[in-house]
């Protein structure tokens, strides 16, 4: 089956689908609607443009949009489909941000919120341990991860003079790493 | 409106060293926003993230409503465009060259240099917030339960907030 050639409007409707669907990372339901959904990409080419977009530092998702509405509408498509992955969620969050300047301080919303606060925590605290598990070579890049780790959370370092210090380093070792085979 | 401009400028560098996306900032605006310009407290700060958790869409979005909270929708319109708009123009240059690209040791060498350095980001992000929010007891042995059942069951995120925001309501947060 030959893939179709979206639109401007189908780029936005598609992108809208999938920033409305997604809790907690929208990049799988983003996969869904490319590849199995309306097919416009394979999930070859997915996994390839996807590479850019996680090489890349920012929003994956934005720059997956990004790069999709490029391919089939130019300038107009790049700018239209993050737009769409974007516009009904900002709407929503821009709804709750008034609630909240409304009715934050009460002391239900205090409790719910410092609920809601926690369990965020613990699904960060497990999705870099999941992350870090994921790890190639862990016992040569482990290390790097605790390093930043310290330097961030620890020492309070600089995030942007932290990261391209460790990927200096942890750059470099992939590198010999790399060639030796 | 220069305030807006002052927040589109700090997230805008900020977006550039975002390996892991707008959840490994969090350690970083938080030093930017409560630390050196107190333009929100710790609470306010773990209260957004909180509602951003809470709602759908990219994680982008606590951005957002940072930048909402500091200067109302030109801060948030400021803020989101900051965090999206330079690596979205790069790669717009980029995606034609990168596939001839594809496969080459230096950038096979980066994507695995750089993902030890991305789940640091995201500890610390984590570490981050416990911190802000003051979290005693209770609500540590609520983030202990989330990490296990996060990793032991397939539930969708959702469960997991609505569970979080009933046991805050009962007050044994």
């Amino acid at each position: 089956m030959p893939p179709s050639r979206p639109d401007l409007r189908a780029l936005f409707l598609g992108f809208s689908s999938v920033g409305l669907s997604g809790f907690g990372g929208v990049l799988p339901f983003a996969r869904r609607m490319l590849v199995e959904e309306r097919r416009w990409m394979s999930a070859e080419e997915f996994n390839a443009q996807l590479g850019l977009c996680q090489f890349l530092p920012g929003p994956n998702v934005i720059n997956l949009a990004v790069v999709v509405g490029k391919r089939y509408q130019g300038l107009a498509g790049a700018v239209v489909a993050p737009l769409g992955l974007l516009a009904g969620p900002f709407a929503i969050v821009l709804l709750l941000a008034m609630l909240y300047d409304r009715y934050g301080s009460l002391p239900l919303a205090q409790s719910m919120l410092r609920g809601i606060a926690a369990v965020g925590c613990g699904l960060l605290f497990a999705m870099a341990w999941r992350m870090g598990g994921a790890l190639k070579h862990k016992r040569l890049f482990l290390p790097f991860t605790a390093l930043t780790a310290l330097a961030i959370a620890g020492l309070r370092w600089p995030m942007p003079s932290v990261m391209l210090g460790g990927l200096l380093l942890s750059g470099l070792l992939a590198y010999w790493k790399l060639g030796q085979k | 409106m220069s305030l807006a401009i002052e927040l589109f400028l700090e997230f805008a560098l900020l977006s550039c060293v975002a390996f892991g996306g707008a959840t490994a900032l969090l350690p970083e605006m938080h030093r930017v926003v409560v630390e050196n310009h107190h333009w929100l407290d710790d609470a306010t700060f773990t209260h957004l993230y909180a509602i951003a958790q809470a709602a759908p869409g990219p994680n982008v979005l606590v951005v957002t409503l940072i930048g909402w909270e500091i200067a109302g929708l030109a801060g948030a319109l400021a803020a989101t465009l900051a965090m999206c708009l330079p690596m979205s123009i790069l790669i717009y240059l980029l995606i034609d060259r990168w596939e001839g690209f594809a496969g080459a040791r230096w950038q096979k060498a980066i994507s695995l240099g750089v993902a030890p350095l991305a789940v640091g980001l995201i500890f610390s992000g984590a570490t981050l917030i416990a911190q802000a929010a003051g979290f005693g007891w209770a609500a540590w042995g609520l983030v202990m339960l989330t990490v296990v059942a996060n990793l032991r069951l397939k539930l969708h995120p959702l469960w997991f907030i609505a569970a979080g925001a009933g046991l805050g309501l009962l007050g044994m947060v």
